[in-house]
């Protein structure tokens, strides 16, 4: 048996865009040596049925990503702001559309 | 958050059906499970390219070979996904091939039997495949978020291969009485391997409680596969196969039928290596890595070489 543990490249974060003008979603990752290569299994990976007709793939090793026990203070600031939703705003009955 | 309070958190996660991601706090032991679990199917989805693969080339038209080619595309994909969520749970790829190609870890006992004629590709998409979404539905709503978002891409997936199967395997059956006969000896050989893909009876199955009590699997072996069987009869019924089982008979009061009992000494062999295909298959998959090897060196080399040359 030759050495089964050799490297199977870094691991490159997957997203697709489904149709042109819409956001790019996140799909899941692959594995690769370069950024060409993440691309090609990326489409293999992910676009086999017309998932979509564009990619981004970069090394997850770049993601910065908030942590579970941040749920309470790090987005604490967006709890008591309801005057930034239209609802909060009280409008004479004959205008029904703003 | 101390032990405790973590602990009461991910309970509570569980209880209000929630999923635990990857980053959550989580108990060492449900990690555990899910790696094994995980990676167990990344790896039967794996291996279970090979007893399809055998048939490409002898594929009897060109429709049914580009068909059995996307689907065995497919199940590579579907290991793929697989390896991914497992490797979410801090266990690297390199470590997880490494478990499959020196015998470490386990796969789908069904792999290792032969497939000896075209009808066996029927029988696998029919049954084989059919089995494992029946599984693989209820996966769906697993409590590990990564899990259950790759079962939800896989489920959508799957729906053709066990299409495809049925097809092969009723075209067959109304064809000559040597095609009907293919079919039907097809059957008779999958029928029971099929049946112990659910795994054993919940009574003796190691795992089983845990995986219930953590939201992992939300139904038993047993009624996974009540389920599979009060679904496949009638489809059997309909192109004239026959189920090899003497025992076979509809309950009324259960709405469902009763069946035999499948050979789990026969599974327990297969299981420990001693199934008829368990050296072969694990051979073709060294084999393949081992092949692939100047592939990955060129490409890291490649990818280096790129590097000095940016710097
Ligand atoms: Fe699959
Ligand atoms: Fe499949």
């Amino acid at each position: 048996m030759e050495n089964t543990k050799d490297s199977q490249g870094l691991v490159w974060e997957v997203f697709v865009q489904k149709k042109p003008g819409q956001p790019y979603v996140h799909c899941g990752n692959v594995h690769a040596h370069d950024a060409e290569m993440a691309l090609q299994n990326a489409r293999d990976v992910y676009t086999r049925r017309n998932e979509g007709n564009a990619l981004w793939v970069l090394p997850s090793s770049e993601i910065v990503a908030s942590s579970p026990e941040d749920l309470g203070s790090f987005f604490e600031p967006a709890n008591d702001k309801i005057y930034r939703h239209p609802t909060f705003y009280q409008l004479p009955e004959s205008i029904s559309h703003m | 958050m101390d032990a405790t309070a973590l602990a009461a958190n991910f309970e509570n996660k569980l209880a209000k059906n929630e999923n635990i991601e990857p980053k959550d706090w989580m108990p060492d032991n449900y990690r555990k499970h899910l790696i094994r679990q995980i990676s167990q199917h990344a790896h039967s989805e794996v291996v279970g390219m090979l007893p399809e693969g055998n048939w490409i080339t002898r594929a009897p038209s060109l429709r049914r070979k580009m068909v059995l080619l996307a689907k065995v595309q497919d199940e590579g994909g579907h290991g793929l996904y697989l390896y991914s969520a497992a490797e979410t749970l801090g266990i690297s790829r390199e470590e997880l091939l490494h478990q499959l190609l020196s015998g470490k870890a386990k796969y789908s006992s069904i792999f290792n039997y032969p497939t000896l004629s075209w009808a066996d590709m029927g029988a696998i998409g029919w049954l084989v495949d059919g089995a494992a979404i029946m599984n693989q539905v209820m996966l769906q709503r697993t409590s590990y978020g990564p899990y259950a978002r790759a079962m939800v891409r896989i489920c959508k997936e799957e729906s053709f291969h066990q299409r495809q199967g049925y097809e092969i395997m009723s075209v067959l059956a109304a064809g000559s009485p040597e095609q009907k006969a293919m079919a039907q000896d097809a059957l008779n050989r999958f029928w029971w391997p099929t049946l112990m893909m659910f795994g054993p009876s919940d009574a003796n199955s190691a795992n089983s409680e845990n995986a219930i009590k953590w939201k992992i699997k939300r139904e038993s072996n047993d009624q996974l596969r009540q389920r599979f069987v009060n679904q496949t009869i009638p489809q059997a019924e309909l192109i004239g196969l026959t189920i090899p089982d003497a025992q076979l008979k509809w309950n009324e009061a259960k709405q469902g039928y009763d069946f035999g009992e499948p050979d789990w000494e026969e599974f327990n062999q297969v299981i420990h290596g001693n199934g008829p295909c368990n050296k072969e298959r694990l051979g073709a998959r060294l084999k393949a890595h081992d092949d692939g090897k100047w592939v990955r060196e060129a490409a890291a080399a490649y990818a280096s070489k790129r590097k000095l040359v940016a710097a």
